[in-house]
């Protein structure tokens, strides 16, 4: 039972620690196509705000709507239309690459599981080292292979942390076609990323988070460089 | 009810397929265990050498102990590679993640323990295989309750500070009744005669023990591990 | 705080002015003499100290489920006077214990399930101090499960001491002490609730600034 939905919306969210403010009346909303650029800081607010979006956290005030379904209501069918991939990638070391996307397929219930498995290593390029354990594997390959196992279960909303740390030149465009695909077949993607120069050729809208606050909302993927140097820039000191 | 079953059997076979590969948490609370023993036999000593009444007591401390090492380790693992997080994202049945992690536990303990006990009625010259039912009974009985709030809570602590020193903080005075269940129980069957009824007393009391505390935990995991 | 809460405390406080002057007059216990009426303070103060443990251990459930601040509060307010009224019970007990029986502890059922209790909510404390952010559901769950374990607690140590038998702790009350000792628990739990209105009061106090902190924190970014 999965969540059905293409648009993902959010009301003034807002989050906060005991006194310290994580995020402020955060509100944008994206739809199938998008690829949603996360900017900002380190401590901006965007892996809290990523995490409400992955309803690993709720919101101290506001809302989110995926579709017409909310994460207190809709639950695990919610969690079952989206997948996140972390920045610690989430793969069993000690697994082999089969054996992790396998155990994800089960646990999401999914049918058909060996086809899917077959299908995902194919994607990754990894089917050669299926049988080879995830911690012999580069950081580029373990990233291909997250990337597969959150896509298992053919999520509506993909949301993505810094996916392109430590990758290189190569994998960086592979994962950039990847995501490019995702978008035109009517996935949601929100990226939250640091890598302003990726970002440029990638992101069709974004959101430019400073201090928790949404400091600019662009409704284009143009001149991103510009646009976060200039929403971030030092304000004066307050009179 | 058979989904829960299916993923808590997914999770607890994932768990020990990562354990069998590993071998670092086993084979680490094993040499701790009998360190552990090691160490009391060494320290309580009267009239020159080793209390062997204390047999029943150091078993039962050294499965406390190590017991709370393998707790610890078992979490650590799945927030180093922060895979905690996808098991709390996928759309399971968040209690039967709990269920499967608890089952791979108590079967680590019980291989320590299958190492332990032979150990210990060597070492102290305990008739610990005369009543060799009562006594998988007791363990049984023991390591589940241990386990059941250990789980729980060191589930709990992994998104907290100071986990490793909160975890024994947290875990010992909640469970001192099953270590005097297990000792008291373990001690009437070393005795002579063995103490069959006591012994059946406290595997009740235990069994108690462990239905509360599971139940207990079933109930408040989704709310404690979400936020 | 409302005006009703100023009475309480003058009741709380006339009635611990009169209690010392009806235990010295209360009649001498046939066996333990004068020691004995260590038992005025010290059994009012087991019997508040379980009964916090439940506020606590009930008002964490509540929290746990419901989320709503205000049972938190409560929670830790009773663990707080659990703790402090366990040590009072801690204290008073090995006194009496060393007068009446020249052993500060010989580990007898109740006193030692107490000191259990006292340990359960200590660890509570140390979670909330030292667990960093979310430690107040992880206190919620060890305030809960430490209620639940009392009957557990109870049972097993009260088995286990069979083994070692001692002389038991409370005598049957006489006629002359029975009304001391009620109006004793009466005082204590009039204090019990006076203390605990109010830290329950300072607590909302403090969850007030931070919600203060948090305006200040959006109306400076208005301007």
């Amino acid at each position: 039972m999965n969540a059905a939905f293409d648009r993902l919306t959010l009301t003034d969210v807002s989050r906060n620690f005991g006194r310290r403010r994580a995020l402020s009346r955060v509100s944008f909303s994206c739809a199938s196509g998008d690829i949603f650029g996360l900017l900002g800081h380190n401590g901006a607010g965007k892996s809290t705000l990523l995490a409400i979006l992955a309803t690993l956290l709720r919101p101290s005030s506001g809302q989110v709507r995926y579709g017409a379904h909310s994460a207190t209501r809709g639950g695990a069918a919610v969690r079952a239309s989206l997948g996140l991939l972390g920045h610690e990638l989430q793969l069993y070391p000690e697994l082999t690459a089969a054996e992790n996307l396998r155990f994800f397929a089960r646990l999401y219930g999914l049918s058909d599981v060996q086809a899917r498995v077959r299908d995902a290593l194919a994607a990754a390029a990894l089917a050669d080292r299926a049988d080879d354990v995830v911690s012999g594997f580069s950081r580029g390959m373990r990233q291909r292979l997250a990337l597969e196992r959150t896509l298992l279960h053919d999520p509506r909303l993909l949301l993505l942390d810094e996916p392109f740390t430590g990758l290189d030149q190569a994998s960086a465009a592979a994962l950039i076609r990847r995501l490019r695909g995702l978008a035109a077949a009517g996935r949601i993607v929100i990226v939250a990323t640091h890598d302003l120069d990726l970002a440029e050729g990638l992101l069709t809208r974004s959101v430019i988070l400073r201090e928790g606050r949404v400091a600019a909302l662009h409704e284009d993927g143009l001149a991103v460089r510009a646009r976060y140097e200039a929403a971030l820039r030092p304000q004066r000191a307050a009179s | 009810m058979g989904e829960f079953i299916r993923v808590a059997w997914l999770v607890m076979q994932k768990d020990l397929t990562v354990e069998i590969r590993s071998r670092e948490i086993v084979s680490t609370t094993v040499f701790f265990a009998i360190s552990c023993v090691l160490v009391f036999a060494f320290a309580l000593v009267k009239d020159g050498r080793t209390v062997v009444d204390a047999a029943a007591g150091i078993l039962w401390i050294a499965i406390a102990f190590s017991g709370t090492l393998a707790l610890g380790r078992t979490f650590e693992r799945e927030r180093y590679t922060d895979t905690l997080r996808a098991l709390m994202l996928a759309p399971a049945d968040r209690p039967a993640i709990y269920v499967g992690k608890l089952l791979a536990i108590v079967a680590m303990i019980l291989v320590t323990e299958a190492l332990l006990v032979p150990l210990v009625a060597l070492m102290f010259q305990a008739a610990l295989f005369d009543a060799p039912l009562l006594l998988g009974a007791i363990l049984l009985t023991g390591t589940l309750g241990f386990a059941a709030v250990g789980t729980l809570f060191a589930a709990m602590l992994v998104r907290a500070r100071s986990r490793d020193v909160l975890l024994p903080v947290l875990l010992y005075p909640i469970t001192i009744p099953v270590i005097i269940g297990g000792v008291r129980g373990t001690a009437a069957l070393l005795g002579t005669p063995t103490d069959v009824a006591m012994a059946q007393f406290w595997i009740g009391l235990l069994s108690f023990f462990d239905v509360v505390f599971i139940v207990l935990s079933l109930w408040t995991f989704e709310p404690l591990m979400t936020e | 705080m409302r005006k009703s809460f100023v009475v309480w405390v003058g009741v709380a406080a006339a009635m611990f002015v009169i209690a010392p002057f009806l235990v010295v007059r209360a009649p001498y216990e046939s066996t333990m003499g004068l020691v004995q009426k260590i038992f005025y303070y010290h059994a009012p103060l087991g019997m508040l100290m379980f009964l916090s443990a439940f506020v606590s251990g009930i008002a964490a459930g509540l929290f746990i489920f419901n989320g709503r601040a205000s049972a938190d509060r409560i929670s830790l307010a009773a663990a707080e006077i659990t703790v402090l009224f366990g040590s009072l019970v801690l204290i008073t007990g090995p006194m009496w214990a060393r007068k009446a029986w020249g052993v500060w502890w010989q580990w007898d059922a109740r006193l030692t399930s107490s000191l259990l209790l006292w340990m359960i909510f200590v660890a509570y404390l140390l979670v909330r101090r030292y667990g960093g952010p979310g430690s107040d559901k992880l206190s919620a769950a060890v305030s809960l499960f430490g209620m639940a374990n009392v009957p557990f607690v109870y049972i097993s140590v009260n088995v286990w001491r069979t083994l070692h038998p001692k002389t038991s702790v409370v005598p049957t009350l006489q006629p002359g002490m029975r009304e001391v000792f009620w109006f004793c628990v009466a005082a204590f739990a009039v204090l019990y609730g006076v203390l605990l209105a109010l830290r329950v009061h300072l607590g909302a106090q403090q969850a007030e600034v931070e919600r203060l902190y948090l305006e200040l924190d959006d109306r400076s970014e208005l301007s």
